[in-house]
C-alpha cells in the first residue's frame, strides 16, 4: 500500500496551560476524504491548522505524504524548518477557511492568480486561463471581475476553493467551510466539494454536515476534548456508533 | 373605537395630484444669513485696512526670494516625509516583531523622538557640531578610524533640518503603519501562508495594500502637518519659505503683508496636496462599499439643495 497522505501519531498541542489536543492518532490515505466531527473546543480545527504548520505541533509525530510537518529529520535530530521551507511545504497543501479570507483588494480572478503568480512563477497569461477553468469548474466564471464584497458568502467560499485549488495541492484542508453561510447556500459549496472528492482529491473536512460526511466521507474521525473517541466508516460512526459520547453528541445536531 | 365608514370623496382620487410640502427650516436659512453677514463684514474690514498693504502683498507674491523659499520647503517636505514613510514603515515592522532586541529598540526610538520638542530636535539637529565636532566610523572601543567628517560640512542647515523632521516624522508615521497594519484581518496573513507565500510577499502584497486604506487619510494629515511644520526651520535659516519672508522683514518691517504672503502660498500648497491624497484613497479603497468618493467640493455643491426647500419632490 503506498504511504498514507496524512499520518498522525499522538499529536500534541497546549495554548499556554491549555491541552488542546491530547495525543491524537489518525490515518488518511491518498485520494480519501476524511470528516473531523465534534463539539466546538475538541481540537478538530487546531488538529487541522496543524497539517499545515498554521499551528506548531508541540509533540508526537505528524507526516504529510511522508514529510514531517515543520522539521526536517537528520538521524536522531529534528532540525526546525526556515519559514521558507515551511512555505514551500504548504504550496502543495490547499487550506478553505470558515471565514473565506479572501482578499478583499483583489477581484476573484486576481484572489485566484496571486500564489501561482507569485509563488509558483506560472505566467500571467497561464494563470490566467487556469483562474478562468477554475472559476468555471466551481460556477462563477462571470464573477471573475468582481470584488469579495460584491460576492455573497457561498460565492466567496467557492472562490477560495478556486484559489487553493490554483496551486495544484495534493491535499485539501477544510475549516468548517459551510458554518458562516446561509442555509440556502451551503449546497453550493458542497455540490463542489462533492465533485472534487469525485475526482480522486484527498481531503480533510472539519464539518458540522453529518449528512456530508456520511453521504462523501470515507472515514469519519469524532473528536471531543483533544482525543479521538471513534473512528471509522462514516455509515456507522455517524448511524451507530460505538460510544455513549458520540451519540449524545449525534442526538443533540441531528 | 368604533370605524366608521370614509367619504368616497375623501380619499386621494390621484396620487399624481398631490404636491408634497416639504418642511421650511426657518431657523437654518437665519443662521445661515447671519454666518455670511459676518464673514462679508470679515473680508470688508481686511480689504479696506491700510495695514494690510496690498501693493506690498503683490510685490512680493512672486519675488525670486519667495519661489527659491518654496522650492526649499517643497522638496524638504517631499524628503522629510519620505524619509519619514520608510523609516516608519520599518519601526512599525520592528514593533510588531517577536524579537525582543528589535522591539526594544523601535520603542525607544519611539519614545525619544516623539518625547521631545521637535523645535528642540531642530536645534539640536543644526548645532550638532557643538557635541561632535567630528564624525568618524570606525570600530568601536579602538583607534581604527576609516573615515572621518568634519560636522558642520557634513550637516548644512538644509541636510540638519531633513534629518530632524524626517526622524520626528518617522517616530509618528511607524505608529500610523502599525495601526494599519494591526487593522488588517489576521486571517489574511493565514490565507496568504496556506498559499505558499512567504512572509515578506505576504506583508507586501497582502498585509500592506490592505493597511493602505487606513494609514492614507492620517498620512494625508502628516504631509499637510509637514508642510506647514517646515517653517520651523527658519530657526536654523534653512533657506525654506518661512526663512526668507523672515529674511526679508526683517530689514523691511512690512511684517504683516509678508506674512499673508506666506500664508497664501501655504494655502495654496495644502489645497493643491489634497488632490493626490483623494486619488490615492480612491485607489486603495478598491473593493470596499465606500470606494467611489466624491471631492470636498462637489459634497458641498450637492449638499446646497438639501439647504433648500425644493418642490420637486412629490409622493408618487
Amino acid at each position: 500500500m503506498a504511504r498514507p497522505m496524512v499520518h498522525a501519531e499522538g499529536v500534541r498541542k497546549h495554548f499556554g496551560r491549555l491541552e488542546v489536543l491530547k495525543g491524537i492518532d489518525l490515518t488518511v490515505e491518498r485520494g480519501q476524504v476524511c470528516c473531523l466531527l465534534g463539539p466546538s473546543g475538541s481540537g478538530k480545527s487546531t488538529f487541522l491548522r496543524c497539517i499545515n504548520h498554521l499551528e506548531k505541533v508541540d509533540g508526537g509525530r505528524l507526516t504529510v505524504d511522508g514529510d514531517l510537518v515543520g522539521y526536517r529529520q537528520s538521524g536522531n535530530r529534528l532540525h526546525e524548518l526556515r519559514e521558507a521551507e515551511v512555505a514551500e511545504r504548504r504550496r502543495e497543501i490547499g487550506m478553505v477557511f470558515q471565514r473565506f479570507n479572501l482578499f478583499p483588494h483583489l477581484t476573484a480572478l486576481e484572489n485566484v492568480t496571486e500564489a501561482p503568480v507569485r509563488v509558483a512563477g506560472v505566467n500571467r497569461t497561464d494563470a490566467r486561463q487556469e483562474a478562468l477553468r477554475l472559476l468555471e469548474r466551481v460556477g462563477l466564471a462571470d464573477r471573475a471581475d468582481h470584488y469579495p464584497a460584491q460576492l455573497s458568502g457561498g460565492q466567496q467560499q467557492r472562490v477560495a476553493i478556486a484559489r487553493a485549488l490554483a496551486m495544484q495541492p495534493k491535499l485539501m484542508l477544510f475549516d468548517e467551510p459551510t458554518s458562516a453561510l446561509d442555509p440556502e447556500l451551503v449546497g453550493d459549496v458542497l455540490d463542489v466539494m462533492r465533485d472534487l472528492a469525485a475526482d480522486g482529491m484527498t481531503m480533510v473536512v472539519v464539518t458540522h454536515e453529518i449528512g456530508f460526511a456520511r453521504e462523501v466521507g470515507d472515514t469519519a474521525v469524532f473528536m471531543d476534548e483533544g482525543v479521538v473517541v471513534e473512528a471509522g466508516d462514516p455509515r456507522r460512526v455517524l448511524v451507530d456508533p460505538e460510544q455513549e459520547r458520540t451519540r449524545a453528541f449525534l442526538s443533540k445536531v441531528l | 373605537m368604533p370605524v366608521t365608514e370614509r367619504p368616497a370623496e375623501a380619499a386621494p382620487a390621484r396620487p399624481d395630484d398631490l404636491v408634497a410640502v416639504p418642511v421650511r427650516h426657518w431657523g437654518q436659512w437665519t443662521a445661515a444669513a447671519v454666518a455670511v453677514l459676518g464673514l462679508v463684514g470679515l473680508v470688508g474690514s481686511l480689504a479696506k485696512n491700510p495695514n494690510l498693504k496690498w501693493d506690498v502683498v503683490g510685490h512680493y507674491l512672486f519675488a525670486d526670494l519667495i519661489f527659491d523659499g518654496l522650492f526649499t520647503t517643497l522638496w524638504l517636505t517631499a524628503a522629510a516625509m519620505a524619509v519619514g514613510l520608510v523609516l516608519g514603515t520599518l519601526v512599525a515592522v520592528m514593533r510588531l516583531s517577536a524579537n525582543p532586541v528589535l522591539y526594544g529598540l523601535s520603542t525607544g526610538f519611539v519614545w525619544l523622538f516623539r518625547g521631545t520638542p521637535l523645535l528642540v530636535q531642530i536645534l539640536f539637529w543644526g548645532y550638532a557640531a557643538a557635541l561632535y565636532k567630528h564624525l568618524m566610523i570606525g570600530i568601536p572601543f579602538t583607534t581604527v578610524t576609516f573615515v572621518e567628517f568634519d560636522t558642520n560640512s557634513l550637516l548644512p542647515a538644509s541636510v540638519a533640518a531633513l534629518l530632524a523632521l524626517g526622524l520626528n516624522e518617522a517616530a509618528y508615521a511607524s505608529e500610523i503603519v502599525r495601526a494599519g497594519i494591526q487593522s488588517v484581518d489576521p486571517g489574511q496573513t493565514e490565507a496568504a501562508h496556506s498559499l505558499g507565500m512567504k512572509p515578506a510577499l505576504t506583508m507586501r502584497r497582502i498585509v500592506l495594500p490592505q493597511a493602505m486604506r487606513v494609514i492614507i487619510p492620517p498620512m494625508g494629515n502628516e504631509t499637510i502637518n509637514m508642510l506647514k511644520t517646515t517653517a520651523y526651520v527658519s530657526v536654523i535659516a534653512a533657506h525654506d519659505l518661512m526663512s526668507n519672508i523672515q529674511d526679508v522683514y526683517n530689514q523691511n518691517y512690512q511684517i504683516i503683508p509678508l506674512l499673508v504672503v506666506a500664508a497664501l502660498w501655504y494655502l495654496a500648497l495644502v489645497t493643491v496636496l489634497s488632490v493626490p491624497q483623494a486619488w490615492l484613497e480612491r485607489r486603495y479603497g478598491r473593493g470596499t462599499a465606500r470606494a467611489g468618493h466624491a471631492s470636498p467640493l462637489r459634497r458641498m455643491l450637492t449638499g446646497l439643495p438639501g439647504l433648500l426647500p425644493t418642490t420637486r419632490e412629490r409622493k408618487g
